[in-house]
């Protein structure tokens, strides 16, 4: 019993972890007024120069290219959305249909049609010590790849900036009445801007850890919907990075449930739990949605 | 009909007859045309000399396998553009009523499962009701997916942008589940429905094509949400609304929740349909990879032919060909199909900066120039 829980509590975090990068960068996008539903071409990008960079340079240069990445899709939406003033839901679908397409064609270009047999090199767990023997939780939440640790001290770290800042406060002034951060000496663009580069550079870790954290190598369309799933966990966390990783984890304990209840000898059929999530989340979004806690300009041009 | 004049101003210029207006119109539409297609071959050059593949034999595939043969117009592209089409109706109908249904591939599953449903389980009941009933069946299951989202919308305030994703996830795997459990063909092996009875099945529309009836009901769903949304009061809320909620709420006493829910709903019927049609008239069998995309491409069609029901029969006509002459590039070629998905992306990209806020204001700017020399006349 025992061990099933800390396989289930393994699995939550390990699902958690690439969503909660993501979502902590949309959030910071979000309260900074710009919905990015590009967020899935962005981590997609990432996780394929995570591929790029690991192949030549080791699991280091994975993640420095999987952030170069994440953001040159971030710069392409962000003059769309920002600086052009484009509508930020269709700019977002075309920077996903365009990064679809793009390492489509250069994973097939570059590695041939025999890819998936491809290894490069992954990121190992590391046992914290003395973290790691705690009870139950030690296991799953100290022996897991360095990012996951460095995702634990990005969330306060992104909490303080925003919440405890000058940089924060404008950011969310910006986010709530650009015309008002106007006349406080404000640039709403340049805050978008920085906001959408912190965040595509996190949705592009985000990538660079499905491929160099957990599958170890790339496949075709691989974010397989995580973007859009971060997006919703932000609302989902309220607009709050802490809340978002709280959030992220949810959403991977409801998708770690599939392998706690087979392992429990229950027999319902597989697609269901794979729906679970996904039913769940939208069940959640319902009790915590409304409007209140959405940036008030979110979205608009 | 009284919302007549407001519904002409305001989409200047859309109803003006004027000789030299519409000449301008057919000039700058020719143009518009010419710059995508100019984007889409240069694109594709780039994508394919910079894959190392020789350019020439690539782009006579793309040609061949899409607009070049008549069998490849029949039994491809055009198949292709029918649900692109019915959802790209769906997609546009949404977005002009500022609903940000991005769930057609959702609608779409649904809509065919319902008609698999009504196909596989009343034929003898039914007779030559079948078809039809399997085609109002799969419309009114994409409006009832869509449904859930709108009244997320109402009653939770939820986005729909997030819901309608959500909910193809879980159309995915519902299909998925159906087609392994209660829908499964009777030798229980392939994760498949039985095939369709005959009497279900859409009649081909030329003999010896896959070409099949969905075509025509596609031809003539386009024109008639162009009219319904140009010449009706309810196109009028629906535009209204999408437009600028505030002023149809304030001026125009229009019910906004109302109106987004109905154009919702509306939508989801459409993208039902799509499946609905795949179904009869393509796949005869439901399974889990009906759909090729077909509702996310659906999303680029309606936007590529900027909203407008007229221009999707077009757009959904150059994506069918696109996709179909991509896997035509790759058999014969090598080159990935996924390069449509560049070309899909970049020329939305391109409609979108053509009509940017900022494009506008320039194109204001020369326009309140014209004006001001007319006045000083």
């Amino acid at each position: 019993m025992i061990g099933v829980f800390q396989a289930f509590l393994q699995a939550t975090i390990r699902t958690a972890t690439p969503l909660a990068l993501a979502a902590v960068g949309e959030t910071v996008v979000e309260r900074a007024g710009i919905i990015n539903i590009g967020l899935e071409g962005v981590i997609l990008a990432g996780a394929f120069g995570a591929l790029v960079g690991a192949s030549a340079g080791g699991v280091g240069a994975g993640f420095v290219v999987a952030i170069a990445c994440g953001i040159a899709l971030g710069v392409l939406f962000g003059w769309f959305a920002i600086t052009l003033r484009c509508d930020q839901i269709i700019a977002g679908t075309a920077v996903n249909l365009l990064a679809l397409g793009l390492t489509g064609t250069l994973y097939r270009d570059l590695y041939g049609t025999v890819g998936a047999a491809l290894s490069i090199p992954t990121s190992a767990p590391i046992a914290l010590p003395l973290l790691s023997s705690l009870p139950l939780i030690g296991a799953a939440l100290f022996d897991q790849p360095w990012i996951t640790y460095a995702l634990y001290l990005i969330v306060p770290l992104v909490w303080w900036w925003l919440y405890r800042t000058h940089a924060g406060l404008a950011l969310r002034a910006v986010g709530e009445r650009p015309q008002g951060a106007v006349v406080a000496g404000i640039a709403p663009p340049r805050v978008r801007w920085r906001a959408l580069l912190l965040g595509s550079a996190l949705g592009g870790v985000s990538g660079g850890t499905l491929v160099l954290a957990q599958a170890g190598t790339f496949a075709e369309g691989m974010s397989a919907g995580r973007g859009f799933i971060a997006i919703a966990i932000v609302v989902l966390g309220r607009w709050n990075p802490a809340g978002a990783a709280l959030a992220a984890v949810f959403f991977g304990a409801a998708s770690a449930l599939q392998f706690a209840l087979q392992a429990m000898g229950l027999a319902l059929p597989y697609q269901l739990f794979l729906a679970l999530p996904y039913l769940v989340t939208l069940i959640a979004l319902a009790r915590v949605s409304g409007r209140l806690a959405a940036p008030a300009a979110l979205g608009e041009r | 009909m009284t919302d007549e004049r407001p519904a002409h101003e305001m989409r200047p210029g859309s109803r003006s007859r004027a000789p030299r207006d519409l000449l301008a119109r057919a000039a700058t539409i020719a143009g518009v045309i010419a710059l995508n297609a100019a984007v889409t071959l240069g694109l594709l050059f780039v994508v394919i000399a910079a894959g190392g593949h020789e350019v020439a034999p690539a782009l006579r595939a793309l040609w061949e396998g899409s607009f070049g043969s008549a069998y490849a117009l029949s039994s491809a592209t055009f198949v292709r553009a029918v649900p692109l089409m019915l959802a790209g109706l769906g997609v546009t109908l949404a977005f002009r009523a500022g609903v940000w249904n991005i769930g057609a591939e959702g609608q779409l599953l649904v809509g065919a499962t319902a008609a698999a449903v009504i196909a596989l389980g009343a034929p003898r009941a039914l007779g030559v009701m079948t078809l039809p009933v399997a085609l109002a069946g799969g419309a009114a299951a994409g409006a009832l997916w869509a449904g859930i989202a709108a009244l997320l919308r109402q009653r939770f305030g939820v986005l729909e942008v997030i819901s309608t994703i959500m909910l193809n996830f879980i159309a995915v795997y519902l299909v998925g589940y159906l087609v392994r459990g209660p829908l499964q063909e009777s030798s229980h092996i392939y994760p498949q429905s039985a095939a369709l009875d005959p009497v279900a099945r859409l009649p081909r529309l030329l003999p010896g094509s896959r070409l099949h009836w969905g075509l025509l009901i596609a031809l003539a769903a386009a024109p008639a949400l162009w009219w319904a949304l140009s010449r009706t009061a309810a196109g009028f809320r629906v535009r209204a609304v999408g437009e600028n909620p505030d002023a149809a709420r304030i001026a125009g006493e229009i019910d906004v929740a109302r109106t987004r829910a109905g154009a919702f709903l509306l939508s989801g019927a459409f993208a039902g349909l799509a499946g609905a049609i795949e179904l009869t008239g393509v796949t005869f069998a439901l399974y889990e990879n009906l759909s090729p995309g077909y509702g996310f491409t659906a999303i680029a069609v309606a936007l590529l032919a900027r909203l407008d029901p007229r221009a999707v029969v077009l757009t959904a006509a150059l994506f069918g060909g696109l996709e179909s002459g991509a896997l035509a590039m790759q058999r014969e070629a090598g080159i990935p199909a996924a390069t449509v998905s560049i070309v899909e992306g970049a020329l939305i990209l391109l409609a979108l900066a053509g009509s940017s806020t900022e494009m506008r204001r320039l194109r204001a700017l020369f326009r309140r120039r014209g004006a001001d020399g007319d006045a000083a006349r």
